[in-house]
């Protein structure tokens, strides 16, 4: 029976990471590829984490699952952001009529702010 | 111990399974590392294939029980992380100046 569930999370974490690829391949453009490899993919790996913990059993195996899950957690999420953030920087535009985001980074410092060319408040 | 090991019932053909997927994802991620358009798209799909590779390596750890290749998988998992923020930080830079 365990074996069942550990296969079948396996199997469904690995089909996950699959989607992801299949998304970054097909998606049609850098800001879409980037959440589909970070969405999909971070769920995969959790999967796929937590039944290879399961199949190694001992208590170690399981806190070192819960450790990497951990780390996925918080990095993925970071890397994302970092690497949408620099894209847009670089002159990437998104696939969408409007751009919401234009104007507001300044040129040089490149620091959001919420309104363009908005008086700092008293 | 090895009685144990061949004679149970085991998952590894799901696991097998899952590895072969995994594969196949790594080809299509390679796929977008070589058109991507742009330095991001291709820095975008190294990441990718950084944790698919994690995902393989968890996964021979849990047909060979060996433990060890989970340790191996956590440390390419901090690297492929620090390399990501690295080329992110590069990107933007390049664009300030």
């Amino acid at each position: 029976m365990t074996h069942v569930v550990t296969g079948l999370l396996a199997l469904s974490g690995s089909l996950l990471m699959l989607t992801a690829a299949i998304g970054l391949l097909r998606m049609p453009d850098f800001y879409t590829r980037m959440q589909a490899a970070a969405k999909a993919g971070t769920l995969g790996i959790l999967l796929v984490v937590t039944a290879t913990g399961l199949v190694l059993g001992s208590v170690s195996a399981l806190l070192h699952a819960l450790l990497a899950s951990l780390f996925f957690l918080l990095t993925t999420p970071i890397s994302a952001h970092l690497l949408g953030r620099a894209a847009y920087l670089s002159g990437i535009r998104p696939w969408v009529l409007e751009d919401d985001l234009a104007g507001r980074y300044h040129p040089a410092t490149h620091e959001l702010a919420s309104v363009p060319d908005a008086d700092p408040p008293e | 111990m090895i009685e144990q090991l061949i004679g149970l019932p085991t998952e590894s053909p799901f696991l097998v399974a899952a590895m072969l997927l995994l594969v196949v994802a790594l080809v299509f991620a390679f796929a977008r590392v070589v058109r991507g358009p742009t330095i991001p798209d291709r820095v975008v799909a190294l990441d990718v294939m950084a944790t698919l590779v994690v995902g393989l390596l968890l996964l021979l750890g849990a047909v060979l029980r060996m433990l060890a290749i989970v340790d191996i998988a956590i440390v390419l998992a901090l690297i492929a992380f620090l390399s990501t923020v690295a080329f992110a930080s590069l990107v933007e830079r390049r664009t300030r100046e």
